[in-house]
């Protein structure tokens, strides 16, 4: 045997990472708030300059950093998130009619992501029952309780972010930087994995794995990265 | 004289019981972890990836990479855990979490609860808590009993886009404790120290049943 034993999906950088993303795509991106962005992929296609972009992320960045650097260039066509506090910008766009905005329920955002990589097209879930959430949905009762049908995404495109991964496309995710980074690279047809640290197969324990490389199609080493903290909260040393 | 936000948090506290998982919203519940009674442990979640959430770290401890839904950055305590946001809403829908704490705008004597948007002046989203709201067995809303213009929070109708239908099992304000009772409306169970019922009953627009005599709370 003088073949390697693993599928190898290296790509040398966040700009050769993005071949085959053209405009008018439904992409999708992992974090939660700036925490586990993908910092180099978003740059790159901001240099690129790929517009209409639907985007599916739980939020949609701050002014100058995360997705809002994207909403200055007016890449974005579509929002599709949870939340989308603390943003000037985007509140701006989305007042004036230019950004069309989706909000849906965060839990549902996040199933409607596994769905899509499990093979599961549709689910029920009682969030958003009896609110404007569930208007036009199908309304089930089961054991008593009303539950709206929600769909699966499809999503040609998922860009997220791991601590380390190994050139065979496995990921690990420190902290609270998992967040939706797991499901959007269970979901994507092609799932772009930025990571702080690139490591040869065999370094990685296959114990410790939270996503196999069969959800990854393209990894790369990251650089730069910023890791921008939205809200600083310490206590005194004397607590 | 009602209570302070503070004193909202102390009283929820006393809500607390022994083993349960607790998911506490932004703002006044944030701050219902500093008031947990003796004996009592609880571990915290926060829906974006943790249970076992610890206090604020210490000046030049912070990491990027841990925070609370709030985006605040955070600790995590001995034994906590960290998850992705899918299985963190599986916690949450399959009712693995024992009590949510939550903020409100409105509240509807029959438990309807809107906490998300306000038309044409400000959306932000929902965020978790429509699923928080449509599965947690136990929800005590936290806010202030009247709205900055002194108009009730507690009325027959939510005004405001929903959050979630007869969910709101209990209310904590400035000026009292109340139990939601999906036909009878706000049961009134406490009284904040000084005020009277009258005041209470001045400043809620719903249903409000009040039972012999009122006691105050005991903070």
């Amino acid at each position: 045997m003088s073949t390697t034993n693993y599928i190898s999906k290296v790509v040398p950088d966040a700009t050769a990472a993005l071949e085959g993303l053209e405009d008018n795509m439904t992409v999708m991106f992992g974090g939660f708030g700036l925490c586990g962005i993908p910092e180099n992929s978003i740059t790159a296609i901001r240099e690129k300059g790929t517009t209409g972009i639907t985007c599916i992320s739980n939020n949609a960045g701050v002014d100058d950093f995360g997705l809002g650097l994207l909403l200055h260039t007016r890449q974005i066509k579509k929002m599709i998130a949870s939340y989308v506090g603390e943003n000037d910008e985007f509140e701006r766009q989305m007042l004036s009619g230019e950004l069309e905005v989706e909000l849906i329920p965060q839990g549902t955002l996040a199933e409607r992501c596994r769905a899509a990589g499990a093979g599961v097209p549709a689910f029920y879930t009682p969030a958003g029952y009896g609110t404007e959430v569930a208007e036009g949905k199908e309304v089930r009762v089961f054991n008593g309780k009303p539950h709206i049908l929600e769909h699966a995404f499809d999503a040609p495109f998922a860009f997220v972010k791991a601590w380390k991964g190994d050139k065979a496309g496995n990921l690990i995710f420190k902290g609270t930087a998992r967040n939706f980074n797991p499901m959007m690279a269970m979901a994507g047809k092609i799932t772009v994995a930025e990571v702080e640290e690139l490591v040869e197969v065999g370094e990685l324990d296959p114990n410790s794995i939270h996503i196999p490389g069969i959800f990854v199609q393209r990894i790369f080493q990251g650089v730069g990265y910023e890791k921008r903290i939205e809200q600083r909260t310490v206590r005194a040393k004397s607590e | 004289m009602g209570l302070s936000k503070d004193q909202i948090a102390q009283r929820i506290a006393q809500e607390l019981r022994n083993g349960w998982y607790v998911n506490l919203g932004i703002g006044i519940p944030t701050l219902v972890a500093n008031h947990i009674p003796q004996g009592i442990n609880v571990e915290f979640q926060s829906e974006n990836g943790i249970l076992g959430m610890g206090p604020f770290p210490f000046e030049g401890e912070e990491d990027a990479d841990l925070i609370n839904a709030g985006k605040q950055t955070i600790t995590a305590m001995p034994g906590a855990s960290f998850f992705s946001s899918e299985l963190s809403f599986a916690m949450i829908r399959g009712q693995h979490v024992q009590l949510t704490v939550l903020g409100a705008m409105e509240v509807s004597d029959s438990g309807d609860i809107a906490n998300w948007k306000i038309p044409g002046r400000m959306v932000k989203g929902m965020g978790g808590a429509m699923d928080l709201v449509a599965s947690a067995e136990n929800i005590i809303v936290a806010m202030q009993h009247t709205n900055r213009a002194g108009e009730s929070k507690l009325l027959p109708e939510c005004s405001l886009p929903l959050t979630g239908v007869q969910c709101v099992k209990k209310i904590v304000t400035d000026l009292a404790v109340l139990e939601v009772h999906p036909e009878r409306g706000f049961i009134l169970l406490e009284r904040a120290p000084g005020v009277t019922v009258n005041e209470i009953q001045s400043k809620t627009a719903g249903r409000l049943v009040v039972e012999g005599d009122v006691p105050e709370m005991q903070l």
